[in-house]
């Protein structure tokens, strides 16, 4: 048995509304309804899902910036959410967080150096005299001359940016490193260098990642396991492969129905799913896919399905597992469809 | 059948610090009604602000060369007047950035209204009545909600769908998307691009579509042109252009865009460095050899021309001493009908 990093178990948040095309019922909405996991050291957990899932939501409340409303997260086996105070600063060394746009999360006044330097003082883990030595030693893992650090954060492109950002979040040490789509604001040729670093990081260090994106493109290449979030609920977790192979979840044959693919003879029929997650709103003790579902019955509408285990060990949220496959649905007409003609050589 | 767009040398300076540079330089195409094509690149190449220059929307102090003729008239020449009539009735044009194209202070239904009563004659009743119809046909839910909303009310998503229910009403012949599905959920951006993709079928609607998504163009496009700091690098058909990229950052491109069905952990192959600043673009020289795996003398020695490989143009040593270059006062001829 594989010792566990991180037990998160049935997080609960909710939110105030504002505004939206989602019908005004009670003004609150779930943000996370319930989401369990866990991450076991150097794994790498894709999270996936798309706006208003909670993916974004479950990164910031493993970081601690917000508290959930209930649910419990294990960090090594300590309440990490009880933590307060000096313990707390203490104990956020050990998760930190890279964001999806440089941009915003860097500091445009403060030297990249000493951006990278500062998690190290607060945290009281190098001596003054020290720091240079180890900015360089962070810069350098990272893919950056040393020289980087006496520069400010607008003299970089967006890659080199992220690049800051990751020696940053790197320099407390942390077990686990929350990644928020980390490439979606980079351009594709420089995205895929950033790929590469976190995988050799992860290689080089045992570091786990808990990778948030809605790329499942990005996502399979990355993580052993995958968490698929729906309306703040897990509709389906297994390993990648599995998932990748055989998605038991409708949402999830959604997904990967629609996920780039990048061969032009392929253009595969899409499961198209009617209207957005936001405004589906489902009904009170159903299944929170229903609205949307192209498989559902009478059932569905009846019971919340749980998250139960169809091949172990993975899991999906349906009554109906694996029934909607990949390219099985309605054959919908894309208007390119052409004939491939024979090429002539 | 003359082409619904055609684009010879069309030049965009920009200034920086009192000279001025060329983020576009010497670009020609031609589009087909009904024709989608894809032109592709990262930040900074150029694809943008093409757009902008089609649309006459370019920045302030910035100048434009050659020449952009729609339907045979030179759109470079038309005044502020005249655009008027074209913006919207007959092209119309999508942002990537929603929020920015529409107005805070109107309802989403007199946007759309707005749009298509400028061009139109339509009684209000009618005219609802279509405006409720385009918002269903870009899948914006609760459309009679929808139109007496105002925008800070929808979700990014929703109000990018809006947007191209404003664009799509008055029926357009040619629609300019500048990354119209980026800031969508992969399964709404589907469905977005299957709805051009009827439009395309049904109306005979001409698409250019800016993005940086291969996935996008692999699924949706006719042809693909890709620019690399201001340039054509290579200009295919999307087939072709999958099956065998010619320019050696078409080819970089391809293996570094993430697609489905790789093994887990393994790397992507990256195209090491970034695309250079304006003002610090090799000149003279190809802009990009200092990137390119396949770099041999000439590559910084002079700049190469847009050679014709088969069906596809690429701009690339490795094929211009097999042929000669392409006329660039020579139309597209074998574009799909």
């Amino acid at each position: 048995m594989i010792s566990e990093l991180l037990r998160v178990e049935k997080l609960r948040k909710t939110y105030s509304r504002r505004g939206g095309l989602a019908p005004r019922s009670d003004g609150r909405i779930p943000a996370l309804d319930g989401v369990s996991f866990s991450i076991a050291p150097g794994e790498t957990l894709g999270l996936v899902g798309e706006s208003g899932s909670g993916k974004t939501t479950t990164g910031r409340l493993l970081l601690r910036f917000e508290q959930p409303d209930s649910g419990k997260v294990l960090f090594q086996g300590e309440d990490w959410l009880s933590l307060e105070g000096e313990a707390l600063r203490r104990r956020r060394r050990d998760i930190q967080i890279v964001f999806q746009d440089p941009q915003t999360s860097l500091n445009p006044r403060m030297r990249v150096g000493d951006q990278i330097a500062e998690p190290l003082r607060i945290q009281k883990l190098a001596p003054r005299r020290e720091l240079p030595a180890k900015v360089a030693s962070l810069l350098a893992a990272v893919g950056l001359a040393p020289e980087a650090a006496e520069r400010f954060p607008s003299e970089f492109s967006g890659g080199q940016r992220q690049r800051v950002a990751i020696a940053r979040a790197l320099a407390t040490a942390p077990k686990l490193l929350v990644c928020d789509e980390p490439v979606s604001a980079l351009d594709v040729s420089v995205a895929a260098q950033i790929i590469n670093l976190l995988l050799d990081l992860q290689e080089r260090t045992g570091l786990a990642l808990l990778f948030i994106s809605h790329d499942l493109a990005v996502v399979e290449r990355l993580a052993d396991r995958l968490l698929v979030l729906y309306r703040g609920r897990v509709v389906e977790e297994g390993p990648t492969a599995s998932i990748v192979a055989r998605p038991l979840h409708p949402y999830t044959a959604a997904l990967l129905s629609a996920a780039s693919d990048l061969n032009p003879l392929s253009r595969h029929s899409r499961i198209v799913l009617p209207g957005d997650a936001a405004s589906s709103q489902p009904v009170a003790g159903g299944c929170p896919f229903e609205p949307r579902c192209p498989i559902a019955r009478p059932r569905c509408r009846e019971e919340t399905p749980r998250l139960e285990p169809v091949e172990s060990p993975h899991r999906a949220a349906c009554f109906f597992p694996g029934e909607l496959a990949v390219g099985a649905g309605a054959r919908f007409p894309t208007g390119a469809e052409r004939v491939p003609e024979e090429s002539s050589t | 059948m003359p082409p619904l767009l055609s684009v010879r040398d069309l030049k965009v300076e920009l200034p920086i610090g009192g000279s001025f540079f060329p983020a576009v330089d010497g670009v020609d195409f031609d589009l087909q009604a009904g024709e989608a094509l894809a032109i592709v690149g990262e930040s900074g190449c150029g694809k943008t602000l093409t757009a902008r220059a089609l649309m006459n929307l370019l920045p302030e102090g910035s100048r434009i060369g050659g020449s952009v003729l729609y339907r045979g008239r030179d759109l470079l020449a038309l005044n502020e007047n005249a655009w008027r009539h074209l913006r919207g009735r007959e092209i119309a044009m999508v942002f990537q950035e929603p929020a920015a194209a529409l107005d805070p202070v109107q309802t989403v239904g007199d946007q759309i209204l707005e749009a298509l009563m400028a061009h139109v004659s339509l009684s209000r009743a009618d005219a609802l009545a279509r405006a409720r119809r385009i918002l269903e046909e870009v899948s914006l839910p609760d459309p009679d909600r929808a139109l007496s909303e105002y925008p800070h009310r929808l979700s990014g998503g929703q109000r990018q769908r809006a947007c191209l229910a404003i664009a799509l009403a008055a029926d357009p012949s040619l629609l300019i998307a500048d990354e119209p599905t980026t800031a969508l959920d992969a399964t709404i951006a589907a469905e977005v691009l299957d709805l051009l993709d009827r439009l395309r079928r049904e109306r005979g609607l001409g698409l250019l579509l800016i993005t940086h998504d291969l996935g996008v163009v692999a699924g949706h496009t006719d042809r693909a042109i890709v620019f690399y700091a201001g340039r054509v690098a290579e200009e295919a058909a999307t087939e072709d252009f999958f099956r065998t990229p010619l320019h050696p950052y078409s080819r970089g491109l391809l293996a570094s865009a993430p697609r489905r069905g790789a093994g887990p952990h393994e790397r992507f192959r990256a195209i090491p460095g970034a695309v250079p600043d304006l003002a610090f673009r090799p000149r003279g020289a190809c802009a990009f050899a200092p990137r390119c795996p396949d770099r041999f003398e000439p590559c910084d020695e002079r700049e190469p021309e847009l050679v014709l490989v088969g069906g596809t143009k690429a701009r690339c040593f490795l094929y211009e001493s097999r042929v000669g270059p392409v006329d660039s006062q020579q139309s597209t001829a074998d574009s799909p009908s």
